[in-house]
């Protein structure tokens, strides 16, 4: 067994300090983590959680400091060097080779010299795959695989490696709730063998299912910590200050039909979508939960058009719109947000103010530069994005990128059907993009959104549609169902 | 008031490195070409240095050898104006070269109609006009092939250069045949009312350098100022998200074609009208394919263009040297320009590389 070689070790961060030019990521903070314990990391986005993170893995050099490994001081300064004292870390986006197969990019790093030992890292990887459950298969190229299949790839990497401190990122996101429950059962066998497991999370339910001890960074300072049984509200105020409000959202939808699908079926996605049918009335707020990929981004992009049904017939504002395009929905007042930022929703390359501009839309043959600039400087104010009108949207944050594709919907649509539009974003932003959705259904316009986050779809829809393989399974009001149900109804039982 | 300062100060030096980039990027280019060709010319047996010397001499070192530099100049930066638009969309419009073909021939087909009317001025206005429609409409050939047939516009391309290469050759063995002979050396050369007026005494064309520079400025205002520019932009950024923008880009990877086409027919209709007064085989002189590295190694910048299109145009004309001095054969060109483009992808390469560093760590 791989366990055999670990020595458990404690480790000890001790006054460690990050400046990036004036900014102060990280300003004093102490920490030790004891092996044999998962041990919780909160705090907000921007509260130095990943910076000290990349300080730890050796990705990032400290500004001041002491790392300490069983009370001797350890110095290293690349991720390499940090992984022969043991420490692994594990990032949101797997750092790994699409082209390649599992088991070549299980070898990467640990094979050496001329020869391969192909057989041996073979009968070591399946050993590895069936102690922990995980469903991976040697062969399999990685650009097939889902996140939390490339993360248990990672993990086991990081383990034949050697780590005994092993450092997640945000590793819940994204992922389906099965994997969720395999990757925790893993994470919990090894804190178990004795190694030390660090989570870094803004959710709280997963800090509450999985660590023994949480400590809490506010502004680059720990704020606060705690052990299990945790209290969600002291946890809350030490990462804000004071809890966040997390009262339902209240909307008064009319009986009016917006979007009506009758038996729609279509290709697309892992299951595409079959017998779909749905109504929404205007001001209402639909939540769209499920596994991801079971038939919610197909339904939103069949209701953008942007996906031509195979079967059925949709409605928009009583207008039969079957057989139309992307741009006769966009015109009858349907607008899309696509998951994926950078690659379908903005244009790399182009600048603030250039979306602006693109956005114009007007006959006229010259941008009006003027007003495209007055326009991203409005739009930078209005919806906090730090950057300003001449920054490329590659430099933007994940958040910020998401705030700006926000900013660039259309002011009175009818219909906005949104995918996943807060994903990865901090709890703090969550509720401002609700609280500007909100602002949208107020005027009457309709929300039909997915997440994979089933507490928020609860506190923002006012009906709940459950996607398993394809199909709609369950359609409930928010108000009369709950966490447990919906869960249930996400794992095909209703 | 801090914020502010803070912001304009980096943005200043944000500028400043990438002025800085550019000249450390120029730098490099040419270092990187030299060496090539160096190389090559070594491997070929030939005395560097003297070669370059011959190079310079050849193209730089009379005022008549210059204005055949200039008269390689136009047409290659004709042609690369065009392929800015098609390159800032994402198309690589190889067939730029046939398009330049095409436009020598509507140019031609207008001149033989107009021979003898009595109005040269309009007769050359119009046949530049047919010159341009030429060429957009080969190119347009390409674009509906790429947008509705799903056809790379590199094989469309290169196919229509092929058929208008045959045209030419056909026209000239057929219909435009010389009277009593057909020939290689082309039509029967018009008359001298319809040659682009010459400044005689300096032996160059005021209307064609003026052309070249009025493309160049038309280009960059397109592209800096117009809706049209930003969208070729937008598509050829990201195709998929301009399209929820509510683009088409199929749309505008016609327009781009469109305007490469005009300006490569124009770059057809300069050669017939300014240079050879006749349709030759060869009327091209494969400034449509040389453009498509002018504008590669000008990073796809129009104010650096016509300063690499005067490179590689001393470069076209001071080579004729290397055969006739040195007893080199004159493919040798042809192999330098072509060690230059991968020089320059070279050094493209490289920069992506610092760019996904530059990032990759923060």
């Amino acid at each position: 067994m791989i366990s055999q070689g670990a020595r458990h070790v404690v480790l000890e961060l001790q006054d460690i300090h990050r400046y990036f030019g004036t900014v102060q990521a990280n300003r004093g903070i102490d920490l030790t983590v004891k092996p044999g314990r998962i041990h919780g990391i909160l705090g907000e986005n921007g509260a130095g959680k990943s910076t000290l993170m990349k300080i730890l893995a050796g990705y990032l050099p400290m500004t001041r400091g002491r790392i300490l490994l069983d009370g001797t001081e350890v110095r290293y300064a690349s991720p390499n060097e940090a992984s022969s004292l043991g420490i692994g870390m594990l990032y949101q986006d797997p750092m790994d080779f699409p082209m390649l197969s599992v088991i070549e990019n299980f070898m990467i790093g640990q094979v050496s010299g001329v020869a391969s030992a192909g057989e041996t890292y073979r009968r070591k990887f399946s050993e590895l795959v069936q102690e922990f459950d995980f469903t991976l298969r040697p062969d399999t190229p990685v650009h097939l695989l889902t996140i939390g299949e490339r993360q248990q790839l990672e993990i086991l990497r990081l383990l034949s490696i050697g780590a005994r401190v092993l450092i997640l990122d945000e590793p819940t996101t994204g992922i389906s709730t099965t994997q969720k429950e395999i990757l925790f059962s893993a994470l919990k066998k090894l804190a178990a063998e004795g190694r030390s497991v660090i989570l870094v999370s803004h959710k709280l339910e997963d800090v509450d299912a999985l660590c023994d001890t949480v400590t809490v960074l506010q502004d680059g300072r720990v704020s606060g910590a705690m052990d299990q049984p945790f209290d969600s509200t002291t946890l809350l105020s030490m990462m804000f200050g004071a809890p966040p409000e997390s009262s339902r959202h209240i909307h008064r939808p009319t009986s009016q039909t917006i979007l009506r699908l009758d038996n729609v079926s279509a290709a697309g996605g892992r299951t595409g979508l079959s017998g779909c049918s749905i109504q929404v009335r205007r001001g209402e707020v639909v939540g769209l939960a499920g596994l991801e990929g079971s038939g919610q981004g197909v339904l939103l992009r069949v209701a953008a058009g942007l996906l031509r049904p195979r079967k059925g017939t949709i409605h928009l504002d009583n207008h039969n719109m079957t057989h139309q395009g992307y741009h006769a929905y966009r015109k009858a007042g349907a607008a899309f947000l696509p998951a994926s930022r950078l690659e379908e929703g903005l244009i790399r390359g182009l600048t603030i103010t250039e979306h602006c501009a693109l956005q114009q839309q007007g006959r006229s043959f010259l941008v009006d530069w003027h007003e495209a600039h007055a326009g991203a400087r409005k739009k930078i104010a209005g919806f906090q994005v730090m950057g300003s009108p001449g920054s490329v949207v590659e430099s933007l944050s994940g958040g910020n990128q998401q705030r700006l594709l926000l900013a660039f919907l259309p002011e009175r649509p009818r219909l906005l059907l949104l995918e996943n539009p807060t994903r990865g974003l901090d709890l703090e932003s969550v509720h401002w993009v609700w609280n500007h959705l909100d602002a949208y259904c107020e005027q009457g316009t309709s929300i039909v959104f997915s997440s994979s986050e089933l507490d928020e779809i609860l506190l923002a829809a006012d009906r709940v549609l459950v996607f398993f393989e394809g199909r709609i399974i369950k359609d409930v009001l928010a108000s009369r169902t709950n966490v447990m149900e919906l869960g249930r109804a996400l794992a095909g039982r209703v | 008031m801090v914020m502010k300062q803070d912001k304009t100060d980096s943005r200043s030096t944000t500028k400043k490195r990438v002025f800085l980039e550019y000249v450390l990027e120029a730098v490099l280019a040419i270092s990187l070409v030299l060496a090539f060709t160096t190389v090559v010319l070594l491997i070929a047996g030939a005395p560097p240095l003297q070669s370059y010397v011959h190079i310079f001499m050849g193209s730089l070192g009379s005022w008549i050898r210059f204005t055949h530099v200039i008269k390689a100049w136009i047409p290659l930066v004709l042609c690369s104006c065009g392929l800015l638009y098609t390159f800032r969309i994402g198309l690589w419009n190889i067939g730029v070269e046939g398009q330049v073909v095409m436009g020598a021939i509507f140019t031609t087909a207008l001149m033989r109609m107009g021979t003898g009317t009595g109005y040269p001025s309009l007769v050359l206005l119009l046949s530049c006009l047919a010159g341009m429609t030429g060429g957009a409409l080969w190119a347009l050939g390409a674009g509906y092939l790429r947008t509705k047939g799903g056809v790379h516009e590199i094989f469309a391309g290169l196919g229509l250069n092929f058929v208008a290469q045959g045209m030419v050759l056909w026209l000239i063995f057929g219909p435009w045949k010389r009277a009593g002979i057909a020939s290689m050396s082309g039509t029967e050369t018009f008359e001298r009312s319809l040659w682009l007026p010459t400044i005689e005494t300096l032996r160059i064309s005021p209307a064609g350098i003026g052309i070249a520079l009025g493309a160049l400025l038309i280009t960059a205002w397109m592209l800096r100022y117009t809706n049209v520019g930003l969208r070729l932009k937008a598509v050829g950024n990201n195709a998929q998200a301009a399209y929820l923008f509510g683009l088409r880009p199929g749309k505008y990877m016609l327009i781009a074609m469109i305007l490469a086409g005009s300006f490569a027919g124009l770059a057809g209709s300069m050669q017939v009208t300014g240079v050879y007064h006749r349709l030759i085989p060869a009327i091209s002189s494969n400034y449509g394919y040389l453009s498509l590295l002018v504008v590669m190694l000008a990073n796809f910048n129009v104010w650096i263009t016509p300063l690499v299109a005067l490179f590689f145009a001393c470069l076209n004309v001071g080579s004729i040297q290397l055969p006739m001095v040195l007893q080199l054969d004159s493919s040798l060109s042809g192999v330098m320009q072509g060690t230059m483009v991968l020089a320059a992808l070279a050094v493209h390469f490289i920069r992506s590389r610092l760019r996904a560093a530059y990032t990759g760590g923060t």
